[in-house]
């Protein structure tokens, strides 16, 4: 058992701080937000430099042979700076897919140039009836010739507006809610039949309604194995909670030093209100949630790559439930002792709290995924 | 980073829980199982048994005839005697006055305190708080003046653990009244607790119990030899003791054991015609306990690593997470394995009977089956485990102290 990180590790968590440091304050990330496009290119080049963006992948491809835990530090790290770039649906979920089920020749085309930063990636997977059942897939695909054609829509598809190369879910059989019959499509975006509607989140970041008319694609657009793309999805979606509990970790993080920072400054009744051991206590219990959080999404990089599919899903779940249960607290928590100012839109506490939000509401709740372990109890 | 286990923790861990398996009184077992204190005589067994094993005092160092495992082994041990049933080894002689006599202690109070400690010859207690002094523990009145070479002890301490059955009791007295801080007037004594003058009392606990006690000294006569450390720096032995081997305060074990117990039982109990176990509030409400272990074993596990690495040995207050966490856990388990006895955890057995110790020829009929009436004590009892050791209160008032600075 070891939880330190290593050499290599502390290095490059230090110049990821550096970087958001100096080019990642409050002001520039709102400046970022209101771009045409609503993120920083040349922040999404930085993390090309830095290496960022080839973490998790193999040196064959470029990339830095990195693991879950490397992609946990970063996450970490864009969750205290509110990152709004396209980092988890590029590297970490697009990434994954390929990594997992790509041949060597998509791997070999797709990866290096994610590791570039020439190629964005957004994972298309979810639709709006669908809610949180991850086999609730309408969209299909059908056979034409030696290739097939897309018919349908996908919701809420993470940085969907900007990527180059969408990785689109279709059913090739079964019925609705089949397991079975899934299977995944590389689809270019500028591809005749894709339509794409791009938004801003409740938290500032992008994501955008796709709708696949018609869309032809080559033999050579599948990605894994034809209807068995259900083990992919899981694992994909595995690493998203996985990635996104670490992001929300610094965020929880950030708000309880932003809060502890107010309580020492704010005076009201002559004193720092700090001083009052009922917020004291507060900041405490935000302390120990924090930890705990930490613990869990420490919990969730390490399983991203265990063998034991079971095990996996089982662990990823507790980690989705801890880190949703003490993200909501810690951030509702940061809002209330701040008072007026952390209702404000001008002020960063608000943002970390709705950042968490977007973490509750994807691939599962909370409280979805405490129905799945409560399944199991026996 | 990796969180898991080494092979040869693993090997430990078996090593530790085929002993507990072979050498743990059956009695004893079953009576923990059902969830009932272990009686004295439960404890002071088993723990003779480790310390024949040279496992009693697994967290002396091993000059003083401890064990040289590493904060992860202390940790698992501790655990699987928890999940095994076994009683936990007596905490005023291991964890407390022990490592307190081998950091300050004389070689003449080694020599004669430690083996007795180890083994159980002599049961400690400890005379801390007083009815004055709870949290605020160093404002204690209970006087001790030095005449001659004793010194005369007078004062009252209150809410002492099992001072009723215990040969000793370490306490600290106030030896000089006028002190600049209250903290320095302070001394760390060692009283034989036949001495004349020493009264003990009972109080029953909201379990109908009988752990605590008041404890009075009027005149008591202390050899000077009795002390420990310098006159007037008791606080800083005290300090030590409390801040000593934390890191096994969650007790999570425990509260593991009670999940696992909680499910065994619900599986047999029915409600609305069905195992109780089928109940979708049930299974949800074992998830949630189910997480909250996982965070805090892991929580648990990332302090045991920072102690195995820190030299300082000074207490991390990140353990105050891990008593605040732990104890909460605790009391939530207890609380489950009550709910899930339903009505028949209300009839009061305690004076009726305790069906693993009751006398031979004694067959009244029980109310309900065995585990059902056992099942509320533990969750009355546990009530105290946010009190003491200094109460979860106090330990936000540590983190924030410590950490937060506000």
């Amino acid at each position: 058992m070891d939880f330190d990180l290593t050499e290599d590790q502390r290095l490059l968590n230090d110049s990821i701080a550096r970087l958001l440091a100096d080019r990642y304050a409050f002001d520039a990330r709102r400046g970022y937000i209101k771009s045409a496009q609503g993120w920083s290119q040349e922040m999404w080049d930085k993390y090309a430099e830095l290496g960022l963006l080839g973490l998790p992948f193999s040196e064959d491809y470029g990339g830095f042979g990195g693991n879950a835990v490397d992609v946990m530090m970063v996450m970490e790290a864009f969750g205290k700076n509110l990152v709004l770039e396209p980092y988890l649906a590029t590297v970490v979920l697009g990434g994954t897919a390929i990594r997992l089920a790509g041949t060597e020749a998509q791997k070999g085309d797709l990866l290096p140039r994610i590791v570039d930063g020439s190629l964005k990636l957004a994972f298309a997977h979810s639709e709006q009836q669908a809610r949180y059942d991850l086999s609730d897939v309408m969209t299909t695909a059908t056979k034409d010739g030696a290739g097939w054609v897309l018919e349908g829509a996908k919701s809420v598809v993470f940085h969907g507006d900007c990527a180059d190369t969408l990785v689109v879910s279709a059913r090739t059989a079964g019925d609705r809610m089949d397991p079975a019959g899934l299977t995944l499509f590389l689809v270019p975006a500028t591809t005749p039949g894709v339509a794409r509607r791009g938004y801003a989140m409740r938290d500032g970041t992008r994501a955008a309604e796709i709708s696949l008319s018609g869309v032809k694609l080559g033999a050579d657009a599948v990605l894994g194995t034809v209807g068995k793309a259900m083990g992919t999805i899981e694992h994909v979606t595995q690493a998203g909670i996985a990635a996104m509990a670490a992001e929300a970790v610094g965020a929880c993080e950030a708000a309880h030093d932003m809060t502890l920072e107010y309580l020492r400054t704010r005076v009201q009744f002559g004193r720092p209100i700090g001083q009052n051991q009922v917020l004291q206590h507060k900041a405490a219990d935000m302390l120990i949630e924090v930890e705990q959080a930490r613990s869990m999404a420490m919990l969730a990089a390490m399983m991203v790559d265990e063998s034991d599919a079971a095990e996996r899903a089982r662990n990823i779940s507790m980690a989705k439930v801890g880190v949703g249960q003490s993200g909501r607290f810690v951030t509702q928590t940061a809002v209330q002792l701040h008072g007026g100012i952390g209702m404000t839109e001008e002020y960063a506490v608000g943002h970390y709290f709705r950042r968490v939000m977007a973490f509750e509401h994807v691939w599962g709740d909370s409280a979805y995924h405490l129905g799945l372990l409560a399944d199991q109890v026996a | 980073m990796d969180l898991r286990f080494t092979e040869e923790e693993v090997a430990f861990r078996k090593e530790v829980r085929d002993f507990i398996r072979q050498n743990l009184p059956a009695k004893t077992r079953e009576r923990l199982r059902l969830g009932y204190s272990p009686t004295k005589q439960d404890i002071v067994d088993w723990q003779r048994i480790l310390n024949r094993k040279g496992w009693a005092t697994y967290k002396w160092p091993k000059e003083y005839g401890g064990t040289d495992w590493s904060p992860t082994q202390r940790m698992i041990f501790q655990e699987e005697n928890q999940l095994g049933h076994a009683p936990e080894v007596n905490g005023f002689n291991i964890t407390m006055i022990g490592p307190v006599i081998i950091q300050f202690g004389t070689p003449e109070q080694k020599a004669r305190i430690l083996p007795r400690a180890a083994n159980l010859d002599d049961w400690w207690c400890q005379g801390f708080s007083e009815p004055g002094s709870g949290s605020d523990l160093a404002s204690l009145k209970t006087a001790a003046k030095q005449v001659g070479d004793h010194y005369i002890v007078n004062g009252q301490k209150i809410w002492t653990s099992t001072a009723h059955m215990a040969d000793w009791c370490f306490a600290l007295v106030r030896t000089n009244p006028n002190a600049r801080k209250p903290q320095e007037g302070i001394s760390f004594l060692l009283i034989d607790m036949k001495s004349p003058g020493i009264t003990v009392r009972p109080i029953i606990s909201i379990d109908n119990s009988h752990h605590l006690n008041e404890v009075f000294f009027d005149d008591v006569k202390v050899p000077v030899a009795n002390r420990v450390y310098e006159e007037n720096k008791g606080w800083d032995v005290a300090k030590f003791l409390l801040g000593n081997e934390r890191t096994g305060i969650a007790r999570l074990g425990k509260s593991m054991e009670r999940i696992n117990y909680a499910r065994e039982l619900a599986r047999e109990v029915r409600q609305n015609g069905r195992p109780l176990i089928e109940d979708a509030g049930f299974r949800s409400r074992v998830a949630k306990l189910q997480v909250q272990a996982k965070a805090l074993e892991l929580t648990q596990l990332r302090v045991v690593s920072k102690a195995a690495s820190a030299s300082d040995g000074k207490p991390d207050p990140f353990s105050s997470v891990l008593k605040i966490k732990g104890t909460e856990l605790l009391q939530d388990t207890a609380e489950l394995v009550m709910d899930i006895a339903g009505p028949l955890a209300m009839p009061d057995w305690a004076k009726e009977l305790d069906s693993l110790n009751r006398e031979a020829g004694d067959n009244e009929p029980r109310i309900g089956p065995d585990w059902a009436g056992y099942a509320a004590p533990p969750y009355l009892m546990l009530r105290a485990a946010s009190i003491y050791g200094g109460t979860n209160e106090i330990q936000k008032n540590i983190l924030n102290k410590a950490i937060l600075r506000l």
